[in-house]
């Protein structure tokens, strides 16, 4: 069975795949350079320590993506399949901690899932409230 | 009331950004975004697209030329330095492939103070060349201790 023909079946409180991926050190500073966000607070840990954080912090849009791979990826990696997504970030994320993205499933219809979804590290949960809506093609 | 909100309703002028593939190879690898259709132009066209496509997420980066000046904007008068991002929606339209010149609108929502916080809450509206929306965005940035 294909991700897309499971996630059609998906029933209100269904769970999509886990996505997990722990940033490397050097992360920030790849995404800093990929998506022209030049804020240091994410790549230059003297100064993120200056505005009295504890170190260099994941830029939010980072983690979204992880939540929107984590939506495409249950939809057999479509980017059509993803209409609409909405996060609230909440705790910093930090590289070389694992995030876990977990998506459930709030309603269907039609070929259209609307999910609850959070990203945490460890019990910091940095994307709260999320919500998704996917379109099975 | 100590945030100015005077500037609600305030529209930039829009910015177009050219989307070339290196620059969606470079957002999809940063991501881990490994799917062929966003690194081979011959696996995107099989999958149907008319290009190279790009992940849903690379719209923060065909944004960022009309969100900048927003936020920067000093009649919005965001302090930057206690500036966080505290939510973001996106609804996606037509995808972007490589070669799309996507443009960007900007309109400032609303400005209001909540429990000694601002928020500063931005609409984006992107196009690409043909017309066809691509995506709407709404932006909501949180200044502590206004």
């Amino acid at each position: 069975m294909s991700e897309t023909e499971r996630l059609s079946e998906a029933g209100t409180g269904d769970a999509l795949p886990e996505l997990r991926v722990t940033p490397d050190a050097g992360l920030t500073k790849r995404y800093a350079e990929a998506s022209g966000d030049p804020n240091p607070i994410h790549t230059d840990a003297e100064f993120a320590k200056s505005v009295g954080l504890p170190g260099v912090i994941l830029h939010g849009l980072y983690s979204m993506a992880q939540v929107a791979k984590a939506h495409t990826d249950a939809a057999g990696g479509d980017p059509r399949a993803l209409k609409r997504l909405s996060v609230q970030f909440r705790g910093m994320g930090f590289p070389e901690q694992e995030i876990v993205v977990s998506a459930t499933v709030r309603e269907t219809s039609g070929g259209r899932v609307v999910t609850d979804t959070v990203a945490a590290q460890g019990e910091n949960r940095i994307i709260r409230n999320a919500e998704a809506e996917l379109e099975l093609g | 009331m100590t945030v100015n909100d005077a500037a609600i309703g305030k529209t930039w002028p829009p910015a177009s950004f050219e989307v070339e593939a290196a620059r969606i190879e470079r957002y999809a690898d940063a991501v881990g975004e490994g799917n062929p259709v966003y690194h081979d132009a011959a696996a995107a066209r099989d999958a149907g697209f008319r290009d190279l496509v790009a992940p849903p997420m690379f719209c923060v980066v065909y944004s960022a030329p009309a969100m900048g000046p927003a936020i920067m904007d000093p009649e919005i008068g965001i302090n930057l330095g206690a500036m966080v991002h505290g939510g973001q929606e996106f609804e996606w339209g037509e995808p972007v492939c490589a070669g799309d010149v996507i443009t960007t609108a900007v309109r400032c929502r609303e400005i209001y103070e909540r429990d000694g916080r601002g928020f500063y809450v931005f609409e984006s509206t992107s196009t690409n060349q043909d017309g066809r929306e691509t995506v709407r965005g709404t932006w909501t940035n949180i200044v502590r201790g206004v």
